[in-house]
Order: structure tokens, then sequence, then C-alpha cells
């Protein structure tokens, strides 16, 4: 992979902070500050929300990597910013040994078929007057991958069949379907492409438990089939823990905590991700009993203005003084284990 | 009798262009005072609906409560005049919904949101009204009451509104608290702390609670008794432990099973429950699980199975629930 090389050589990045050779997608420091802006004729930036602020990751090959945290933690703005749907700020978002933000549009498409993603609304994000064939066949079509009709129309067939759907389907309309098949339609649409990379941002997140499972197993069951890494953004830990190798932990911009999954799950660092953990109910009475129930007071911050030092030390059950003053360094406490705190 | 609420075969039909929609078919439940019930079910089972019919809130038309009776408190709901039932509305049963920020009025400040509720069902002056207000918002835990007082809902982030519905849902001191999806909208951390809330109050006033919810780890958390909903009907029911525990009806063991948790090793492939649900305009005689079910037989055709006992305050609606159970489904 000449590409490793040429990410030590030419452009000689900062050392692998989350370490990792084989990765597929590195990000550093990345951020992304949208502005805020007054006046109606006249406008004028007044002050900025820092949706990312600072991130760094790597998801190897052939990993999922979730991303979890509450809403307006920026997990969305992450995924949007590799998918080069937003420009980022700053930092570098680097995919198989080039940096993303750097490239112009051009460079980029070519890119673009090797990224895919899966959103979370399967209502919104399917074209209501186009049939699922078609739906499927787009991207096809945009890439130059198959030109000819007949075959083109083979492969959503297969495609369909591959997510579980009936190749039939392809004639059909979105509003036709249920949600838990609108869901396939857009992993089948994601897959057209032949990708190395998804993006599922909340892709099972709107969908009904029994239904759910149905479409996790399926994710699993790609991801083995087509060697495929997965950037799972949610905010459902038990999806999560199922579903993910490693887990970063978001908070308010700031990625606070990244392990392993078991090791996140059994050994949290970060007093924001043990209160996270604490906090989803288990579905089982007799555990959930026995639980301590220690509730996290008081809520998530704007993002406008975030408090000064650890994002989290207003709401901090171990703050001392110092959390006040600077952003504790995303530091790593045991191998692979990585926390911004200072108190662990 | 000491029930506070008793359901008794309450069917809830919509006439669409589409057909007529069985949303609740014959569902039968009570609630005792102070007690906490979930009903638990996924999108379009009619856990909503059966709860709207309780207070009447059905929009007729093309909805229409067609058949059974509500006893609460000693009065059938069904038969009260409409002037007669807003009175029992916001005073005996409060309300919480899932999505705070349609259900407050965005034109009214929190004090009048409140202050109105007040007014209209307890003979206060206005001073009276907004010296209960302001207590209120102290018991819901809401910060600066007095500055509150004076916002608007936009004002408030989704965890506060979602309290500031507690509060309007307390301020009459009702004997029921009817919550849908109380906190579907809300972050898990601000989830724990509106259910924690939820759960002391109720317990200090004695109030008793439905709640209404898709997820299973609220229910466990919170719920002495469980039924489960299933196209429009009730499918099993019991306490919380004897459903997780040991559950009577194929439905509510795929559920379970379906569920991924993250206090179980991982590695383990979930059981998804193969198929969609039915649609509610297309009901036949028999069993409407049984296309998804692994436990279907012929009979599950002919007939709609009772709900029958299965042990001591946990019924069932199965014809095969003597060979439904979480042993014989992990051999």
């Amino acid at each position: 992979m000449n590409e490793a090389t040429s990410i030590s050589t030419t452009d000689a990045p900062p050392p692998p902070r989350v370490e990792g050779t084989d990765a597929l997608v590195r990000v550093r420091d990345l951020k992304m500050h949208f502005p805020v802006t007054e006046g109606a004729f006249v406008s004028r930036v007044v002050a900025h929300v820092k949706a990312v602020d600072g991130i760094d990751f790597d998801i190897r090959r052939g990993e999922t990597l979730g991303l979890v945290g509450e809403s307006g933690c920026g997990k969305t703005t992450t995924g949007r910013c590799i998918l080069q749907l937003e420009n980022a700020t700053d930092g570098e978002i680097w995919f198989d040994g080039q940096d993303l933000n750097r490239l112009n549009k051009v460079e980029m498409r070519p890119l673009r078929q090797r990224i895919q993603v899966i959103f979370q609304d399967p209502y919104s994000s399917l074209n209501p007057r186009m049939k699922i064939g078609q739906i499927i066949a787009e991207p096809m079509m945009v890439h130059g991958i198959i030109d000819e009709a007949d075959e083109r129309d083979a492969r959503v067939r297969e495609l369909l069949d591959l997510c579980g759907l009936n190749p039939k389907f392809a004639d059909r309309y979105p509003h036709e379907m249920s949600g838990g098949q609108r869901q396939r339609v857009g992993i089948a649409r994601a897959l057209a492409v032949n990708p190395e990379f998804i993006i599922c941002d909340e892709a099972v997140s709107a969908l009904d438990v029994s239904i759910q499972a149905q479409v996790i197993n399926l994710l699993e069951d790609l991801r083995d089939e087509f060697d495929l890494t997965y950037l799972f953004i949610s905010h459902d830990l038990s999806v999560v823990h199922h579903l993910c190798h490693r887990v970063a932990v978001m908070y308010l911009g700031h990625i606070v905590e990244l392990a392993e999954t078991e090791e996140l799950f059994r050994n949290p660092l970060h007093p924001y991700t043990q209160a996270l953990l604490e906090a989803v109910p288990i579905p089982d009475p007799t555990v959930e009993k026995a639980r301590a129930h220690q509730i996290i007071k008081g809520e998530i911050p704007s993002p406008i203005n975030p408090p000064p030092g650890c994002v989290f030390h207003p709401r901090c059950p171990m703050s001392v003084d110092g959390c006040s003053v600077n952003m504790p360094a995303f530091r790593e406490a045991t191998p692979g284990h990585w926390v911004a705190c200072t108190e662990v | 009798m000491t029930k506070l609420l008793e359901i008794n075969n309450l069917k809830t039909q919509f006439f669409t262009s589409a057909g007529v929609v069985q949303a609740v078919d014959g569902i039968t439940y009570d609630v005792a005072p102070g007690e906490t019930v979930a009903v638990v079910g996924e999108s379009g089972c009619g856990k909503s609906v059966s709860a709207m019919s309780i207070l009447r809130l059905i929009p007729d038309p093309p909805g229409k409560i067609v058949d059974g009776s509500i006893m609460f408190d000693g009065k059938d709901l069904l038969s009260l005049s409409d002037a007669e039932m807003r009175e029992i509305r916001g005073r005996d049963i409060g309300m919480i919904f899932q999505e705070p920020m349609t259900s407050l009025n965005p034109v009214l400040t929190v004090e009048r949101q409140l202050t109105e509720t007040l007014e209209e069902h307890l003979d206060v002056t206005r001073e009276a009204a907004r010296a209960r207000a302001l207590e209120l918002l102290n018991l819901v835990g809401i910060s600066e009451p007095e500055r509150r007082l004076k916002q608007y809902p936009h004002h408030l982030s989704g965890g506060m509104r979602q309290r500031v519905m507690i509060a309007m849902a307390l301020a009459c001191e009702p004997k029921l608290i009817i919550a849908d999806e109380p906190t579907t909208a809300l972050d898990v951390t601000i989830q724990a702390q509106i259910l924690e809330l939820m759960k002391d109050l109720t317990r200090k006033l004695g109030v008793a609670m439905i709640i209404i919810t898709h997820n299973l780890g609220v229910v466990a958390r919170y719920a002495d008794r469980v039924n489960v909903m299933y196209a429009g009907r009730i499918i099993e029911s019991g306490s919380a432990e004897q459903i997780y525990h040991d559950p009577k009806h194929p439905y509510t063991l795929a559920l379970l099973q379906s569920v991924p948790r993250f206090d179980h090793t991982r590695g383990e492939k979930l059981k998804p429950v193969i198929g969609q649900p039915p649609d509610l305009t297309k009901l036949d005689d028999g069993c409407s699980f049984r296309p998804r079910c692994a436990f279907a037989t012929e009979q599950c055709a002919q007939a709609k199975p009772p709900l029958e006992a299965v042990q001591e305050g946990h019924i069932s609606a199965c014809w095969e629930k003597s060979n439904v159970g979480l042993e014989e489904s992990a051999a």
C-alpha cells in the first residue's frame, strides 16, 4: 500500500496519536466552526458554533468505529466533514493516503465512490418521485460503473436481493414501502458503487426494535461479505456496543474517550462516559433494581459559548479547580484506551 | 375493588378511505391507585390510541370509540358529556406528551400555561395560582423559577420543557397521569433525569401513572406492571419480572431477544422478529402475530387466542403459551 508510505514521506502529518498503521481513515485536529451572523442587510459574524473543536481518531481497515454522544455533540458534523459535505474550518482528514480537505471537486469525485453514507431518516433520504430501481441505479450512472441499462437493472435486482428485499421492488415507489424496507433501499444504494467505507449516521435509530435488529444483522453480514469499514454514528449505546469494534465518545465538539468496545463498557474512565452508561436503562427489571442510578445533573451547554477548560466540568462530579482552566489533553491512559481527563 | 381505572373491551376504530383501521381491538386492563403501569409496543400497535381513548381525545371523524367501557374513579368516562370530560382532563387525569414543543402553547408564558390550568379547574385567584405555579416549578426541579415563569417555551431546552409539562400535569393534584412517550425526544442523560423525577413525584404524591413507550429499558426501570400490545390488542400482561424473565407470548419473547444489551457479552447475533407488522385494515380471524411467529400452528389461523392466565397476575394470548419460554428458545 503506497498510500501508507506517502503519508509519512510527502505530506508529513503529525505522528499518529490514535495509533494504527493500517488506518483507512485518519482524522487529525478536525475543527468545524459554523459562523453565527446578525443583521439583515449587512450581516456580520457575531459568534461561532464550535460543532467540532479539534478531534483525532483513526479507523482501521475492516473496522467499525462507533461515534456516540448526545444531540449537538458534533457526531453528525464529523461524518459530514469526512463526506466533504461541510468545508472543515481546520484539520486533516486522510482517506487512504489523501487529505480530503485539500482536494478539489474533480479530485474528490473518484473518492466519493469509495465513501458512501446511510442516513437516519429513510423517509426524507429517498426521492419520492423516483422508483426504487432508479434510486439504486443513479449512483452507478453518476460514477459510470455500469453503462449498459440491462446490466444495471440486473445489478439493481442483485443489490435488492442482497439487502433482503424482493427484486420486484425495483418498480415501486418509496411511499409503498415501510420504514425498515426503505432503510434497506438506502443500504442498497450505498452498496451500488462498491464502496470501501460507509458512514452510517443513526442508520437504525428511526426503526422499531424488531425491525432494527433485522437491519443491524444486515449491516453485519454486509461488513463481513465485502470487508467494509464503517463509521457508525449513533446515540444508542446498546446498538454501538453490539456492532462496533472500538467506540469514541463525543461531548460538545470533543472526543472525551476512545477505546476498544469491551474495554470502554467494562471500564469507562471519563466521568461523562460513566454518566452516559449509567443513564441507559437495561431491559431487565432485576438488573435495574440493583443499579445505583447516579443521575448526572444539568444540561448540555451551548456550543456557541462552551465552558472554559474541560467542556464537561460544570456537570462533572469529579471536577477540581484546574478543570475550568485547561482542556485536558487526550492521552493514552492504558494501551489503546484514550481519555481526556486529568482526574483518572 | 379498589381500582382507579378499569378499561373493559375498549375498541377504537378509524374510518378511512383505505378501510376501517382497527387501531384498538378490545383491550382490557386496570390501574390501581399509585401504581405505574406500562403499555409497551412498536409503532402502530395502538398504544397511543388507547391512551387518547381514555382521555377521549380521538379525532372524530375519522376516529370513533365503537365499544367498551372506561371506568375512572367510579365514573364511566364514555358516558360523560364533553363538558364533564373537560373537568376531568387536566384535573383528575394529567397528561404528558412526547413532544413538549408542540404540546405547550408557544405564545403563552410558562406562568400562564400553569395558571390557566389552575384557574380553569380550581377556584383560585390569580395570585394564588401564581404562587402555586412557582411551587410547581420548584417541585419539578427548575432552577431560577421566578425568571422561568416569565419565559416562553422557546426559551427553554427540551428537558426543561418536559419539566414544565410535568408541572402542568401535576398542577391540580391528579389521581392519574398518562405519559405518552414522555422521554423519547430527549437525550439519554436528560431522559434519566426526567424519568427519575416522574418516579419520585408519583411515589411521593401517590399518583398512578400509565407510561406508554416503545423502550423496553425504560419499562424495566420504572414500571410495576406491563401490558404488551401488538396489532391493537394486549397480547401479554404481568408484573415487570414476569414479562422480562418468563415471557409467555412469542412476540414478547422475540422482542426481548431482538434488543441489543450492553451488559451482555458481544459477538452474539441478534434474533430479529422476521417480517413486518400487519396492516390494521386487513386483520383476519386468526392471531395477528402468526405470520411472524416461530410457534404458529393450524389453530392460530382459525381463531384469535384469548388472554388466559399462565400464573397469578400473568396473562398471555397465545394458543401455544405453554410451549413459549426463554429456555425453549435458547435450545
